[in-house]
């Protein structure tokens, strides 16, 4: 059995253009921040999947890159248990944080929404990805300082070697005040581009 | 294989492990409810550290470092917790072969409150920030890792140390973790009625919800033994649902995979498991739902707590808090009782300890799930070593 592990597919969601395997794929004529956008770039692909529109902004922004992600290639040779999703970000869900914050802090307008709360997680877009899916492998999110494949892959590797997973959505997934940025990979046995630190960082750096 | 050389838990009800477990053993619930406008406009049930004593010991501690920072709430409260672990074993936090791994939910989430403006640098409330004040208070080469994944954190954490050390990547893994009662979350678990009135009741028929606490925990995981008899990782597992962001699943399919998963690679059945720490949040639906993830894996007659009545819900500190009692429970061969628990009140009729018992513990199971469908569960051992200090 092949034990090394092969990046087959990616994609790159940045300045409200959407790349895929390094094609682009869409591009947004409005340039109003990642409301918009996200709104645009669902409606081009067109999923009829209304629980989209109950998502925070980073959730969409993780939704959006996992469906130009997975449009290309099929994970039904996979077990749904057998799919594992490894996330990364510096910001965890700062802009929802603030969003939550600014319903609780003046007592006069004291009003805290549940909606609003449970996407103070930065787990939730895993769990938005896994139910639109239906993924049911290993979660972890990590939060590091900036973008650094060292501790994805690392992680990535570690579950296949110990047989806990045999197809992996990596990446990394930030929304800030200013900005948004992701890049979401596929990591199978199946030959292609090898995973590791270097190839990543190229994929990553290099659009 | 992985040992569990030391740990520490600081919590309303101690500041080690043993203070802790003392407090559990005599049954004391560290659970008031207060009032407290900074947090919620009305009276809550809560697990709370004493400010003033917090303040205390971590001035106490700084004598000893040369770290002169200011530090956070949450901050202080993680290197409490890391010190006094350190305290109980020979590793060198200072070699670049040991990691520090922090897991929280919402680290320094306080700081976001107007009335905290100011206090702290404004983006101090990112999570790795806190991580790498914890590396530079120890003066640890490497990048502390922060890992965030709502209630499974602390157990996906210790699960990663241990996959770490098993690869070789460090010998040494220093999993801490913390997460403090704010006006953030205290609001946003009332906006979800999730709250309890009282005191939170893990698996009883007349349960309403959970309580929230605020705890720091650390274990220390090694490739060495320090000592002849040993406690060591076997397994561990997550999953998810893929069914609600959140609520859990009616069928308790992540917590099943994850159980199932972990005794798989554990090469064990269901009888060889002596006692279950379960989540235990005591919200009608997680306590239901885990009831179903147990007998589907056949393991609803092992005796089984939620410490969750004593210390409430402290969120990215849980999974390590109770795999530090788990570990306290082994080497001292007595299982806790579900304090909150009177009347069954799960569709299964599960083994929910009501007195605390003594029992030879060999191998144990810690359970946890939590927001955007997540479930995650690991494993641990007693093992004979017959030359301390080796590598195997």
């Amino acid at each position: 059995m092949n034990r090394e592990l092969y990046v087959n597919n990616y994609c790159i969601v940045r300045d409200h253009r959407i790349y895929v395997n390094g094609k682009l794929c869409f591009e947004s004529p409005v340039s109003n921040g990642l409301r918009e956008f996200a709104k645009a770039a669902y409606r081009n692909l067109a999923p009829n999947y209304n629980k989209f529109f109950k998502m925070d902004e980073i959730s969409k922004l993780g939704f959006i890159a996992s469906e130009y992600l997975l449009n290309y290639i099929s994970i039904d040779e996979y077990k749904n248990d057998e799919i594992s999703i490894i996330l990364s970000n510096s910001h965890s869900t700062l802009v929802t944080d603030t969003n939550h914050q600014n319903t609780i802090s003046d007592p006069e307008s004291f009003f805290p929404s549940p909606s609003v709360f449970v996407y103070t997680l930065p787990n939730i877009m895993i769990g938005e990805i896994s139910i639109r899916n239906g993924i049911k492998g290993e979660n972890a999110f990590f939060i590091v300082e900036k973008f650094n494949p060292e501790i994805i892959v690392n992680h990535i590797n570690n579950l296949f070697l110990t047989n806990k997973s045999r197809a992996f959505i990596g990446g990394w997934v930030n929304h800030t005040e200013t900005d948004y940025e992701a890049f979401l990979y596929f990591v199978t046995d199946k030959k292609a581009l090898p995973h590791n630190r270097q190839v990543i960082n190229n994929l990553y750096n290099n659009l | 294989m992985v040992h569990f050389l030391a740990d520490n838990i600081i919590s309303s009800l101690g500041i080690t492990t043993s203070e802790n477990f003392s407090s559990l053993l005599s049954g004391e619930v560290g659970i008031r409810t207060i009032y407290d406008k900074k947090y919620y406009p009305e009276p809550f049930p809560v697990s709370m550290i004493d400010e003033v004593s917090l303040e205390h010991e971590y001035n106490k501690l700084t004598l000893n470092y040369s770290y002169e920072g200011s530090t956070t709430k949450l901050e202080k409260m993680i290197i409490l917790s890391v010190a006094d672990a350190l305290k109980n074993t020979k590793i060198d936090i200072r070699s670049r072969r040991t990691a520090i791994i922090v897991s929280t939910t919402k680290g320094n989430i306080d700081l976001l409150d107007p009335a905290k403006k100011g206090c702290f640098e404004s983006d101090r409330v990112l999570l790795w920030k806190a991580g790498n004040i914890i590396s530079r208070f120890f003066a640890n080469p490497n990048k502390t890792i922060v890992l965030s994944n709502a209630c499974v954190s602390g157990v996906v954490a210790i699960n990663t140390a241990a996959m770490y050390i098993n690869s070789g990547l460090y010998d040494n893994v220093v999993v801490t973790g913390a997460d403090i009662v704010s006006r953030f979350v205290v609001s946003g678990f009332m906006s979800f009625l999730s709250l309890s009135q009282g005191a939170c009741k893990p698996f009883d028929m007349n349960r309403d919800g959970l309580s929230l606490g605020e705890a720091a925990a650390t274990v220390i995981m090694s490739n060495k033994s320090e000592s002849n008899s040993s406690i060591v990782y076997l397994s561990g597992a997550s999953a998810n649902d893929a069914n609600h962001i959140s609520g859990p699943s009616r069928t308790g399919e992540g917590s099943a995979i994850a159980i199932k998963k972990a005794m798989i690679e554990a090469g064990i059945t269901a009888k060889d498991i002596d006692h279950i720490s379960a989540h235990g949040t005591a919200t009608p639906y997680n306590d239901e739902m885990e009831s179903i993830a147990i007998t589907r894996n056949n393991l609803q007659d092992v005796p089984l707590n939620s410490l969750k009545g004593y210390l409430g819900h402290t969120l990215g500190a849980a999974g390590l808090v109770e795999t530090a009692v788990l570990l306290e429970e082994m080497r001292r061969n007595i299982m806790l009782k579900t304090a909150g628990f009177e009347e069954h009140g799960v569709s299964k009729p599960l083994n929910v300890l009501r007195q605390n018992e003594s029992k030879e513990l060999n191998c144990c199971m810690k359970m946890a799930s939590g927001f955007g469908g997540s479930n995650a569960a690991l494993i641990i051992s007693k093992q004979e070593i017959n030359e301390p200090g080796a590598i195997r």
